[in-house]
């Protein structure tokens, strides 16, 4: 896009001065031309400005990296691989595993995610497509209220309020109905204690809806009306409308949201710390209390004495990283193989 | 702007003669176990409003505290677990007990009141062992015949964090169980076979108060400020007693501290025939050396305080003030060791 000329100086005459010498004037051209070499260097500049914050952004994720994976230098020469998938954590005896912590982690992150996607996917619809418009905004509002809330606040509730509900209502049903199940009836075994991975997984699953359910309905709202309004003309419900319409035209950015929000679940810290029960014990049902790598960084770091202790927790921040780049990686893939589908790629 | 140069000045001026006369009152920083962190926040509110200094305590863990001093980011650092004479002599530090309290199991079984519930030593180490599964076992039937307990699993709650009260809770458990000794050891963080982990005292409290038929250890303020349900105990001698000042004190008289180098002695499984088995004292660890002289001295003159004055403070949140010939001990070890 070609930006307007200046305008060029009216008077073209030669200028002449005392003596009757000619004056060099710097007429419309050459005004355009320094103008024109001015702009030229600004946008030089502002590119640069530009290149200079995404590289730093760029180096501050591979600095993280790097040094997470210097400080747990220690800790993988000691264990290898057997730390990914050992359990025993002996501060005493200096004998670390990281398969509890891992598995608390993508366990209560995925559980969160069952639950909250499709509430917030409810959500954002009920807000564009089915709100009479007077309750969109109160209703926008609260959801929005609930991502302001502090996490440690919903640790408080979720100790406080949920656990002993699910305690005494909810677990020992879960136990009796769903542990008895034949392949799947392990994850539902354990005793009502209220507090283990289905808490967690259910307070962050409250956590994240608000930031998934906002990018869904920014999203939803840029679905061209027209479209939206042929399939309508043509006889479609509401619910043929969402899915064969909506949801394929915001695909991507409804997927992006929804790593959004796995992105917090992954770590999240002081909620989980109050409701998953930081037990260092593997178990794969959901109502057993486990840990998450970042409960285990919070509750042990300020009293890790030893090297190797230290090592450890820094090795498992690493390995939190590489999880979510995991993720990430995953989404990546999954939208590059759906545009690829619809020919976009 | 709207004020003139003039006002300028004169505003600046005031506010600096008012962070002058501020400067007088030192704020000194303290950090580590969160067994003493109420009768510490208590003695720092007495004292500031007798002498104005400020004493600033953060309940992280005794582990945290020990990290704290090493790197020299607090004035002192408080741990229910004694440092060793190499680790001490290493950083130049010195360590003095500074109260004396009591670590209580806790139950929250229903029907069974506080002080009710008899445990031995043997039975409290397979309880956390995860060898006694239910309430209903018969090694607790034995201790408790005239008690109805539930026929349900028993919950264990542990510290998830580095904690001198699992330190000292570990020590007496492995004094009382040589399978404890052997499988488990102690140490300022276990590897416990069962049981969920709770932040601080705090959270063990939170935790067996939410989750019924539960079993934790706390200090024994936090059971009585938070109403729970303590149990009885039998110490060495072989008798069954409620946790109580009187008990603390009684374990506290028979140990030997002139013997200890830098007062490292731990009092659980003590002799005395009314000693409470569990009981327990914090040190306060300093540099020999202070980095900060100033704040060095207001942190003793502290001391100096509770120990002599201290008293119903620590009373009133059921904590034992420490003997007066102990108090002597510290203070000769204040003036030989310490250089201020």
């Amino acid at each position: 896009m070609t930006r307007p000329e200046p305008p060029i100086a009216k008077s073209e005459a030669v200028q002449r001065d005392a003596s009757g010498m000619p004056v060099p004037v710097s007429t419309g051209v050459m005004q355009a031309a320094a103008h024109h070499a001015r702009d030229a260097h600004n946008d030089v500049l502002f590119r640069t400005v530009l290149l200079a914050s995404a590289l730093l952004v760029l180096a501050a994720l591979l600095g993280t990296a790097g040094s997470t994976l210097w400080g747990g230098r220690l800790a993988f020469q000691t264990f290898g691989w057997s730390f990914l998938v050992s359990d025993h954590w002996d501060a005493v005896n200096g004998q670390f595993g990281a398969l509890v912590p891992i598995w608390g982690t993508l366990m209560t992150s995925v559980l969160a995610m069952l639950l909250a996607v499709p509430v917030s996917f409810g959500i954002a619809l009920f807000l564009t497509e089915v709100a009479p418009p007077w309750l969109r905004t109160p209703i926008a509002a609260a959801v929005e209220l609930l991502a302001g809330i502090p996490s440690i606040i919903y640790g408080m509730w979720g100790l406080f309020v949920l656990a002993p509900f699910l305690a005494d209502h909810a677990d020992a049903w879960i136990n009796d109905k769903l542990g008895t199940l034949p392949i799947v009836g392990r994850l539902f075994q354990g005793p009502p204690l209220g507090i283990g991975m289905l808490t967690a997984g259910l307070v962050l699953a409250i956590m994240v809806i608000p930031f998934i359910s906002s990018v869904m309905r920014e999203v939803f709202h840029t679905v061209p009306t027209r479209l939206k309004e042929s399939a309508y003309a043509l006889g479609s419900t509401t619910s043929e409308v969402v899915w064969n319409i909506v949801l394929p035209y915001t695909r991507s950015a409804v997927i992006g949201g929804i790593f959004l929000g796995l992105g917090r679940a992954l770590g999240e810290t002081m909620a989980v710390t109050f409701v998953l029960g930081n037990a260092h014990q593997f178990s794969e049902s959901l109502l057993m209390p486990s840990s998450s790598i970042a409960s285990v960084i919070a509750n042990e770091f300020t009293e890790a004495s030893s090297d190797l202790h230290r090592s450890t927790l820094i090795a498992l921040g690493f390995l939190l990283f590489c999880v979510t780049f995991v993720v990430l990686a995953i989404a990546k893939l999954l939208l590059l193989r759906l545009a690829r589908k619809e020919g976009n790629a | 702007m709207l004020l003139s140069l003039k006002s300028r000045l004169a505003a600046l001026l005031l506010l600096g003669a008012l962070l002058t006369v501020n400067a007088q009152a030192t704020e000194v920083t303290g950090a580590g176990s969160s067994f003493v962190y109420p009768v510490l926040s208590k003695w720092s509110v007495a004292f500031n409003r007798k002498t104005g200094h400020q004493i600033n305590y953060q309940s992280i863990g005794s582990g945290g505290g020990i990290a704290q001093i090493k790197a020299g980011t607090v004035d002192f650092g408080a741990s229910d677990a004694p440092l060793s004479a190499e680790d001490l002599g290493k950083f130049g530090l010195g360590q003095f007990p500074v109260v004396i309290g009591g670590i209580v199991p806790v139950v929250n079984v229903e029907g069974v009141a506080a002080g009710k519930l008899r445990l031995s030593g043997p039975v409290l180490a397979e309880i956390f062992l995860g060898k006694i599964k239910t309430w209903n076992d018969p090694a607790l039937a034995r201790l408790n015949p005239g008690l109805k307990l539930p026929a349900s699993a028993i919950f264990v709650v542990h510290r998830s964090d580095g904690s001198g009260t699992s330190y000292n809770f570990a020590n007496y458990l492995g004094k009382v169980s040589p399978t404890w000794q052997k499988t488990i050891g102690f140490g300022t963080s276990v590897p416990w076979p069962v049981g969920v982990g709770g932040k601080g005292n705090e959270g063990v409290a939170a935790y067996v108060k939410q989750i019924k038929n539960s079993i934790g250890y706390v200090e024994y303020a936090y059971a009585l400020q938070n109403k729970m349900a303590y149990t009885q105990m039998e110490n060495a001698a072989g008798t069954f007693l409620e946790p109580s000042n009187a008990a603390f004190a009684a374990a506290a008289a028979t140990a030997d501290w002139a013997k200890a180098k830098d007062f490292n002695l731990i009092m659980t499984n003590a002799p005395g025939a009314t000693a409470w088995p569990i009981t327990a004292t914090t040190w306060a660890i300093m540099y020999k050396t202070p980095k900060n002289a100033a704040q060095s001295k207001v942190a003793f003159a502290f001391f100096k305080w509770a120990f002599e004055h201290g008293q119903p403070e620590a009373l009133a949140l059921d904590y034992v003030p420490l003997p007066e010939p102990l108090v002597k001990q510290i203070e000769a070890y204040w003036q030989s060791q310490f250089k201020s």
